[in-house]
């Protein structure tokens, strides 16, 4: 018991205690308490972090917004009985399972505008090349493609089971009423569904807001920090820099809004309507 | 059940979309793989060759001739499974004592502890071993590897000694049954199914974890991911070396979850989906 508090509890107290000082781990002062002023800076002072913030919003938003939608008409469509459902699952496990680093190294190579399998695909269907990680504009995207890759499979388990413990009786209904499977999909589907999409976005979103492997291993935040999330800004200033105390303050606003989001989502689904 | 609530939706576009649906997940694996066996030459032919390309193992003997391959792999064991085993004692003990007693407050602490972003603990960590001179150490790596395996271990675990009825534990006290022997005797071997589980999902995201090894691991404790990134920064290197190596990295634990897929979701989801 005490030993799960130590591991768990104490460094974040620490992390804490540190955001309110500075301190360079690479000179030999001391840390010295400087207050909230780490604070006053990221909220006031850095744009650079302010943008990452956004960024950080954006890339969960888009990346968690595609899996729900792909999820769920995955779920829709597999909730029934048919062959190779076991082989279904089995396909589902394997990109969540795999190693992230390993394969943001695969869609590294796969992205490659001249030689990726990527374009030429695209090619094969008549679109013309990206550029994927390779340019500023698409590399927050070509990243969230690989995190979709990588967790739609979950929302659409967590969608399925949902979808198996559904009742009948609605549907019977409103089958006796003449209504369309659109109207029920909309009307009764959705609604029973809520709670287990809730909890599905809730921990893609927790865990997207703190990506950092498939990042730092594609682009390092690059082109010109056009994929910079707070984690990356944050590693840099902590682990290049040494700045330790401001880093600090970073993890703990990054705690802040990934906290946010939870609370958020949990909200979403006590209220009523939908 | 043919057409079940979809009757526009013949066998046929079923299996189709279905296909389209998976597509992507055996695409991204297949391309790993094959680009792994190929020469340097077609590994980096425009347009690719999908099917018909000549295999060489070139890609596989330069990973494990030109780096120290085997000391990465040895190192990746030895922090996951230590990581693992001694998350299963400490986080067995929490997951039943949690269970039984209701601490609901230690559940919260755990919840919050699946929230909080790594990087946050990697800061105090990185300077209290630093003080310890233990970066680079395998002990350093296994506790710090601890924040990702423990709360997933206890979590899960929580909700399957739930499952099992406290009267049979309270009929071995009356025995005059311990508590710890009641834990180790009955309820322990009754979950068998859940430590199973939660020890190879606790071994795959230490064996899969980047960035608290890429901070504290050295020189002689780097483990796979690290290895690979330093490989990416080499950029002439082989197109089919580093598929190798992204290839070894991953079979072993797409192999692993594979053996117990059945009880992997419900870890994955943390808990959200029974099996």
């Amino acid at each position: 018991m005490l030993l799960v508090a130590v591991i768990i509890v104490y460094p974040i107290l620490y992390t804490a205690w540190m955001s309110l000082q500075e301190w360079f781990a690479s000179s030999l002062t001391a840390p010295h308490f400087i207050g909230l002023a780490n604070y006053r800076k990221i909220a006031l002072a850095d744009a650079r972090f302010r943008e990452a913030v956004g960024r950080t919003v954006y890339f969960t938003i888009v990346a968690v917004g595609a899996e729900t939608i792909l999820g769920l008409a995955m779920a829709l469509l597999f909730n029934r009985e048919f062959w190779g459902r076991g082989l279904l699952r089995t396909l589902a496990i394997l990109p969540m399972v795999a190693t992230p680093t390993a394969i943001g190294l695969v869609f590294v190579m796969m992205y490659h505008p001249s030689l990726g399998v990527a374009n030429y695909l695209l090619s094969v269907v008549g679109l013309s090349p990206w550029r994927w990680t390779y340019s500023s504009q698409t590399a927050l995207y070509a990243l969230a493609l690989v995190d979709v890759w990588q967790w739609t499979p979950l929302i659409m388990l967590i969608a399925l089971a949902g979808l198996a413990s559904l009742p009948r009786e609605p549907y019977e209904a409103a089958h006796l009423d003449g209504a369309s499977t659109l109207r029920a999909f909309w009307h009764i589907t959705l609604p029973l569904l809520r709670p287990a999409l809730v909890v599905a976005v809730l921990f893609r979103a927790i865990d997207a807001l703190k990506t950092f492997d498939i990042i730092f291993v594609m682009t390092q935040g690059g082109p010109a920090n056009a994929s910079e999330t707070i984690n990356i800004l944050l590693f840099n200033q902590a682990f290049s820099y040494f700045n330790m105390g401001y880093a600090s303050s970073m993890a703990v606003a990054l705690f802040a809004v990934v906290m946010g989001a939870s609370l958020i989502l949990i909200k979403v689904r006590r209220s009523t309507t939908w | 059940m043919r057409g079940g609530r979809y009757p526009w939706l013949s066998t046929a576009g079923f299996y189709g979309l279905a296909a389209l649906f998976m597509l992507p997940t055996v695409f991204v694996f297949y391309w790993m793989i094959t680009l792994s066996l190929k020469p340097q030459v077609e590994a980096m032919a425009s347009p690719p060759s999908f099917v018909r390309f000549s295999v060489t193992m070139a890609g596989y003997r330069e990973v494990f001739t030109k780096y120290p391959f085997f000391l990465y792999t040895w190192n990746s064991l030895v922090v996951a499974a230590g990581c693992t085993a001694l998350g299963l004692v400490v986080g067995l003990p929490a997951a039943y004592s949690i269970a039984r007693w209701r601490q609901q407050r230690l559940a919260v602490v755990i919840l919050v502890a699946r929230i909080i972003p790594g990087i946050a603990y990697l800061i105090p960590w990185y300077i209290f071993f630093r003080r310890l001179r233990m970066v680079d150490t395998y002990g350093a790596l296994i506790l710090t590897h601890l924040i990702v395996g423990l709360p997933i271990i206890i979590w899960v675990m929580i909700s399957f000694f739930e499952d099992v009825p406290a009267d049979l534990e309270d009929a071995a006290l009356i025995d005059g049954c311990s508590y710890f022997s009641a834990f180790w005797r009955i309820a322990l071997p009754l979950v068998k199914p859940g430590v199973v589980a939660t020890a190879i999902l606790s071994f795959v995201f230490s064996w899969n974890n980047f960035l608290f090894s890429v901070i504290l691991a050295g020189r002689s404790t780097r483990t796979l991911p690290i290895a690979v990134y330093t490989m990416i920064s080499y950029e002439e290197i082989n197109w089919g070396t580093l598929a190798a190596a992204a290839t070894l990295i991953t079979l072993p634990v797409l192999l692993v979850a594979l053996l117990a897929q059945r009880h992997i979701v419900s870890g994955l989801t943390f808990g959200a989906v029974k099996q």
